[in-house]
């Protein structure tokens, strides 16, 4: 993946609206969390091929960290902490945001056909 | 000794961590090995330092790592095609009678697994628990033995000292050229361990000091 280049995310979700999508949202601090430091909590949550329909969408942030938002007609999809972007196989958007050490933390993916499962 | 081995984790590089001392020994004298891995491990969050995966490429990637970690190990490879971090909401009997079926046809003489409800991440407890499980479910007099590999930090205090203790130190290389054919997730899971800043670069000396025995209970049914 690559740093988030804000224009070209921008222009490839509303490459998305009023269509059906299937959305990939992620977010986890590892199994081990607690493991490792008796402080931390395992913190973790997954949706993997939600089919949504959304009329606006917008990346938001400077310089590093950027936020990405997604209206649908009675609900909201967000995820905060994105760093980098791909175009997965020609049409899937992958966007993640990844700590000092490269382990992903968050992770929203959208694409008109399912990922695989 | 043994006459057939079959190790049973969740995911591709458990083995490696957690037994590739104690597989290569039983290699070296001649015991086949089987290696159930449970899924591809593609809700890993290691990407590679620096990131070379994705969400989508993590699965494709790991997989030729684990069958590249099976190759130094010499070990047999069935894929059992669960998803990472799943195994704990699928039906446990289920799963039980999949490897039961897997185990019966191999007819080993030892299983090695993860010790449920000590193996820290809840895909090692639900497969070690499938595993003790499917064993259970076959005639006495055809079980396996059992060993149940417990990674919490109270599994001492709990559990009691384990009665399996395999020193692997003095094959150590073999252990870490398994460990390091997981290239995506290796230098992640070692630098995890230590959390203090300006850690030591010795990747090997740091698994060496963790890694070093490894340990296992014998299952009581």
């Amino acid at each position: 993946m690559k740093p988030i280049e804000l224009d070209k995310v921008q222009e490839k979700l509303e490459s998305f609206i009023d269509k059906d999508v299937y959305v990939h949202l992620e977010t986890t601090n590892g199994a081990y969390a607690s493991h490792v430091n008796a402080k931390a909590y395992n913190v973790g949550v997954y949706i993997r091929n939600a089919k949504v329909r959304f009329n606006q969408a917008k990346i938001v942030g400077e310089g590093k960290s950027y936020r990405a938002g997604l209206k649908m007609e009675i609900g909201w999809i967000y995820a905060e902490g994105l760093t980098d972007w791909e175009i997965f196989e020609g049409e899937k958007l992958l966007m993640a945001g990844h700590d000092r050490e490269g382990r992903l933390m968050v992770a929203l993916q959208i694409s008109e056909t399912p990922f695989n499962y | 000794m043994e006459k057939h081995v079959v190790v049973i984790y969740p995911h591709p590089d458990d083995e490696s961590f957690g037994a590739a001392g104690t597989i290569a020994k039983f290699r070296e004298q001649g015991v086949p090995v089987t290696y159930l891995c449970g899924s591809l491990g593609e809700m890993g969050r290691n990407m590679g330092n620096p990131t070379f995966a994705n969400r989508e490429t993590l699965p494709e990637i790991r997989k030729k790592e684990l069958i590249e970690a099976c190759k130094i190990l010499d070990m047999e490879l069935v894929m059992l095609g669960y998803r990472d971090k799943t195994l704990e909401y699928e039906d446990r009997n289920e799963v039980a009678v999949h490897l039961k079926g897997i185990i019966e046809e191999i007819e080993p003489s030892l299983v090695i697994t993860h010790y449920p409800e000590h193996g820290v991440h809840p895909d090692h407890n639900a497969l070690g628990a499938a595993a003790v499980e499917a064993v259970r479910l076959m005639e006495p007099e055809k079980r396996p033995t059992v060993w149940a590999q417990a990674i919490t930090n109270t599994h001492i205090e709990e559990l009691g000292n384990p009665e399996v203790i395999n020193d692997v130190r003095d094959n150590f290389d073999k252990k870490m050229d398994a460990i390091l054919c997981h290239q995506s997730q290796a230098n992640g899971v070692i630098r995890s361990w230590n959390q203090s800043e300006g850690l030591d670069n010795d990747l090997k000396e740091e698994a060496k000091k963790r890694l070093g025995y490894e340990s296992f209970y014998i299952w009581k049914y």
